[in-house]
């Protein structure tokens, strides 16, 4: 809190300037390199391979008969990564409170776990589409098998990361299950909790380009898009989508640092990158 | 006491603590201070033999301040009248009265990321205070704060002993604590743990901070001392 108020002096620009001024910097030096690859590496007519940035950005972003699939396409993936990431929350929610009961229960799920996170997802794709078709339903399932894995070990970690001392007074004041996990297990959880989120929120998004990516069916998604693009060899659109699908997960990542200061930042020390 | 694994960690320990008693063991570290202490609590079984105390009423003050670090002052002061069932209103009114009593009036909307280490001690002893426990079990309470603290909790932790008038056991490695605090001290063997020295301790209450620099109080401190020497050895 002090130290909040205290950045709002006059040494709030020094500071502001402080973090803004390493990643501009190595932006330009980014960009300079792209415009040296366009321009000194590569021959005009092998061009096409890597525009420049001035021409990604007239055609891709300012020609709007270009940038309106891309905001489209982008708009019916961020539904099908929030689907995904509702449904893997759910389910990894219910997973971990039923490990953090029973021992028992954590070593019959964790090896589970464990092998759904290893699965290439592309080895599980033809299996997929045999199971759910090549339309939104196939693409969420990409989606939450890519994100759930997070939110499952997060909210285990952070359920069995309340103090033995904490569980002790509990037990001396005859707590039950319940009122232990309403007011000590699921509180204490909670900056593991984000943590998990906010990794899941990222690869959420991932999920629902590779899945759209794979299936063509129904409202196409920014996958389908960079497909297109690639194989028209259209090199402005295919970077500018390439960028917007960042941003969005740029976007995701940030809101859940947002939701998690507002959620916990009162009482617990957390860096979400957002302040 | 015998663990699973065979440790033997208590032996043949027998005692009471008195209403209007204050009785501190000390031990040397690893001596089963905290396991007699978890066995009089009802946290552990003992493998044999039996304690008898009021369970409902106790409080136990732990090594760490165990707060709840999402809580205000006020909501952890309240917790333990929450998990008994008591009414909201009465609830807040005797969290105020425990904050009041401890000296932490004016920090109830504070949350633990916000208070010192000696401020959190207060906060985790009004929390027990709340329930007006008649005995009163400290687990090595003052060991993580320093030296001018300790003394400050100390003074404070006896002016308590007498206006609330309750049993307090009391484990610490530190022999002045011990001497300043009680009506009487144990002294306990390396493990397996057994009681080999008993002291009265015959000031008056209230012990003023000055007692501390009083030759006698010296020279009880001086035969604590070396009766857990010749038991550590």
């Amino acid at each position: 809190m002090s130290s909040r108020s205290a950045t709002k002096g006059p040494g709030a620009v020094r500071s502001l300037s402080e973090r803004l001024l390493p990643p501009i910097f190595l932006g330009s030096g980014f960009i300079g390199i792209w415009y040296l690859i366009s321009y000194g590496v590569l021959e005009p007519r092998r061009r096409f391979l890597l525009r420049p940035p001035h021409e990604v950005i007239q055609v891709g972003f300012l020609d709007w008969d270009n940038f309106s699939p891309i905001l489209n396409a982008l708009w019916s993936s961020t539904k099908v990564a929030m689907i995904g990431l509702g449904i893997a929350i759910c389910i990894g929610f219910v997973l971990a409170i039923l490990m953090s009961q029973a021992k028992i229960v954590e070593r019959a799920i964790f090896p589970f776990a464990v092998t759904l996170q290893a699965i290439p997802i592309l080895a599980i794709v033809p299996l997929i589409s045999f199971w759910f078709g090549t339309g939104q339903t196939s693409r969420v399932v990409v989606c939450v098998i890519i994100s759930l894995f997070p939110i499952i070990m997060n909210t285990l970690f952070g359920l069995q990361s309340a103090d033995r001392g904490l569980h002790d007074l509990f037990t001396l004041h005859h707590a039950n299950r319940i009122t232990r996990m309403r007011k000590l297990m699921f509180p204490s959880a909670l900056p593991a909790v984000f943590a998990g989120l906010r990794i899941s929120a990222g690869l959420s998004v991932i999920g629902a380009i590779v899945g759209d990516f794979f299936f063509g069916k129904g409202d196409a998604g920014i996958g389908q898009l960079l497909r297109k693009h690639a194989s028209q060899l259209a090199g402005e659109e295919l970077l500018a989508a390439v960028l917007m699908s960042s941003a969005l997960g740029v976007t995701v990542f940030l809101c859940f640092g947002w939701i998690q200061q507002r959620a916990i930042g009162r009482w617990h020390e957390t860096t979400t990158g957002v302040d | 006491m015998v663990f699973p694994d065979g440790t033997e960690a208590l032996q043949d320990i027998s005692f009471t603590v008195n209403k209007g008693e204050f009785v501190t063991v000390v031990g040397p570290s690893g001596c089963g201070k905290s396991t007699l202490l978890k066995i009089a609590s009802g946290l552990l079984e003992p493998s044999s033999g039996s304690v008898s105390a009021d369970r409902d009423q106790l409080g136990y003050v732990f090594q760490d301040a165990t707060l709840l670090d999402w809580r205000t002052v006020q909501d952890n002061v309240e917790l333990l009248a929450e998990l008994h069932g008591v009414g909201n209103q009465e609830r807040k009114q005797i969290a105020a009265e425990a904050i009041d009593l401890v000296g932490l009036s004016g920090f109830e909307s504070h949350y633990p990321k916000a208070l010192s280490g000696g401020m959190k001690m207060r906060c985790s002893l009004a929390r027990s205070l709340t329930l007006k426990p008649p005995v009163f079990l400290f687990d090595e309470p003052f060991s993580a704060v320093d030296e001018i603290t300790r003394e400050h909790l100390n003074d404070e932790t006896q002016r308590l002993f007498q206006t609330e008038e309750f049993a307090g056991l009391f484990i610490t490695h530190s022999i002045s604590e011990a001497v300043f605090l009680s009506t009487r001290v144990l002294v306990m063997s390396a493990r397996p743990g057994r009681i080999v020295a008993e002291f009265d301790i015959s000031f008056d209450y209230p012990r003023l901070p000055e007692l501390r620099f009083d030759p006698s109080f010296a020279e009880l401190c001086g035969e604590v001392s070396l009766k857990l020497r010749g038991s550590h050895s």
